[in-house]
């Protein structure tokens, strides 16, 4: 699975330009599928002939940052994410999930139910699995928060993202960042060594799909290999 | 989701003096507060964030039993050893409960005050006498599958949705509080209130009022117990019926017996009915049977939740023969 990361800036200027120059290459350019969409839409009719091209220069144009945009009762927050501090500009009921999809354009954590029930936006919390659906962003300034995009390290995949794209333990990918930040929290987990029991500890991610079978056998054979 | 002040104080006095304002609120966790907030069901303009309390720790009591703190998160309670050897039914009520995400959020003191799944206590577009005081229950006539058999009345049939407070009650917990005027104590069966004509009002906490603490008492010797919960799926899903189970046996008999049931109650029910029946007679089936039947005697079923009270009664004797089972 090509590593990607979203070209779009960070809120804080200065937090950009030591995300960029600390970030590894991406191994597939400076595109994502957010930011091919995005930068299509602002293309808007005229570029149907040659929209890739487009929307490479447009990712290449300066950065413009939508900071101090003034939203009442905005607050400053520190938050620390996948190795990196961030600080922005945030209401105290932006979740912590809105915060990393749309203040810090990271949108490799999901939203599906936003109740806390699919786990589509499992998300770590000093290393334990959460749902960051159904906790204020403004109350984590304190924790590490490790999100997919931080997972792999190094440019090598956690050993549960080889794992599921060696048992295809998913199908539309919707629950897959989900799945894949709950089978690597519960490794760590006090819990039993059989598929029932994986099977049970997973149960806290949906996946509409149904590739269950898959997945158990993905965080399977990580267990057995640990 | 309405807006909010938000504070963060760094100790129990200044938390409680915090929330000493009208339609503030305590959040730990955030796992029910949060979800019905973006609901429109809970509108706090205030929210007092306690996480940074230090009410995060398990530590044996003064009297031989345990004290929990209210922060304490629902997995680090279940996986604690002194609860996994000790209160084995508390460990398996918290671990049939939620998702191993929300588990990790979630607190002690957050779930005893887990409010109801019920439909219509949940979409503001239904009548609910529990959101909106006066306005009707619309699960009274409505779809009330899932809805309480003990414990109702007219006003509200909404269940508890708690599994750690089910096997709590079972362990005698005791709840401490800590408000405007001092500190208290309250046995957690007194703690919960039925909804009457107030079903707005669920337990004695007063406005302000903390959790500090849950206690448990130590168990008589050679006691066993244990969390069955029956349910519409598997996993992940809240119990129809429940039952949590205290009982020590010796020469056959019963010495000690504490029975309390979740997902057929307005609150976590313990059913004192229940444990006269077991006291001092012989462990076998036809006991375990007679307790049942009185645990559900009072029970007022309805159209759609009738078959709670066989589950329940069902429950309660499987519970019972899996704790007295002869090694």
């Amino acid at each position: 699975m090509p590593k990607t990361r979203d070209p779009e800036p960070l809120v804080d200027s200065k937090e950009k330009n030591s995300a960029d120059a600390s970030n590894t290459q991406p191994l597939f350019g400076r595109f994502s599928r957010r930011s091919f969409l995005t930068q299509l839409g602002a293309a808007s009719l005229a570029a149907t002939t040659a929209p890739l091209a487009h929307a490479a220069a447009a990712t290449q144009a300066p950065a413009e940052t939508t900071e101090k945009t003034a939203v009442p009762g905005a607050v400053p927050v520190t938050l620390k994410i996948n190795g990196q501090t961030h600080q922005i500009m945030l209401e105290p009921r932006v979740t912590l999930l809105d915060a990393l999809r749309e203040n810090l354009q990271m949108p490799g954590t999901k939203k599906g139910c936003d109740h806390g029930q699919c786990g589509a936006c499992t998300v770590h919390l000093n290393g334990r699995r959460v749902n960051s659906c159904l906790s204020f962003a403004i109350m984590h300034q304190n924790d590490e928060i490790t999100t997919i995009e931080g997972l792999a390290q190094h440019g090598e995949l956690h050993p549960v993202q080889a794992a599921f794209i060696e048992h295809d333990g998913f199908q539309c990918g919707y629950c897959t960042s989900g799945q894949i930040m709950s089978g690597a929290a519960l490794l760590k987990e006090p819990i039993g060594k059989e598929d029932v029991d994986v099977r049970e500890a997973m149960s806290g991610n949906i996946c509409r799909c149904g590739a269950y079978n898959n997945i158990v056998a993905a965080v399977q054979q990580v267990r057995q290999s640990a | 989701m309405q807006a909010f002040r938000y504070s963060q104080p760094k100790s129990i006095d200044n938390a409680v003096e915090a929330n000493g304002r009208q339609n503030s609120k305590f959040i730990a966790g955030g796992t029910t507060l949060v979800d019905l907030m973006k609901l429109n069901v809970e509108k706090p303009t205030a929210l007092v964030d306690v996480n940074g309390l230090p009410l995060d720790r398990i530590e044996p009591s003064s009297d031989g039993g345990l004290k929990i703190g209210a922060l304490v998160r629902n997995s680090d309670l279940a996986w604690n050893s002194n609860v996994k050897q000790r209160y084995s039914v508390l460990s398996e009520a918290l671990l049939a409960g939620a998702s191993p995400q929300l588990r990790n959020m979630a607190t002690t003191g957050g779930n005893l005050l887990q409010r109801t799944r019920c439909y219509y206590f949940r979409d503001t577009n239904y009548q609910c006498n529990k959101r909106e005081p006066g306005s009707g229950c619309a699960a009274i006539d409505g779809f009330h599958r899932i809805h309480a058999v003990l414990g109702g009345s007219e006003h509200c049939i909404a269940t508890h949705p708690s599994d750690m407070a089910v096997a709590m009650m079972a362990l005698e917990a005791t709840v401490h509080l800590r408000g405007a005027q001092g500190e208290r104590s309250v046995a957690l069966n007194d703690f919960y209130l039925v909804p009457g004509t107030t079903p707005e009002k669920e337990n004695v906490l007063e406005p302000g009022e903390l959790i500090t603490y849950v206690t448990l008492p130590p168990l008589p010797q050679g006691t066993r117990s244990h969390y069955l919960k029956l349910r519409d799926r598997a996993s992940y899903e809240f119990a129809l019926a429940s039952a949590a189970i205290v009982v020590q046996v010796s020469g056959g008999k019963i010495q000690h017996a504490r029975v309390a049931m979740g997902g057929v109650g307005t609150k976590p029910w313990r059913s004192k009915e229940a444990e006269q029946a077991l006291q001092g007679r012989e462990a076998n089936e036809h006991t375990f049977r007679a307790a049942a039947e009185a645990a559900l005697k009072p029970a007022k079923p309805l159209r759609d939740n009738a078959f709670k009270v066989e589950l329940a009664k069902r429950a309660i004797v499987r519970a019972l023969q899996v704790t007295t089972q002869t090694a």
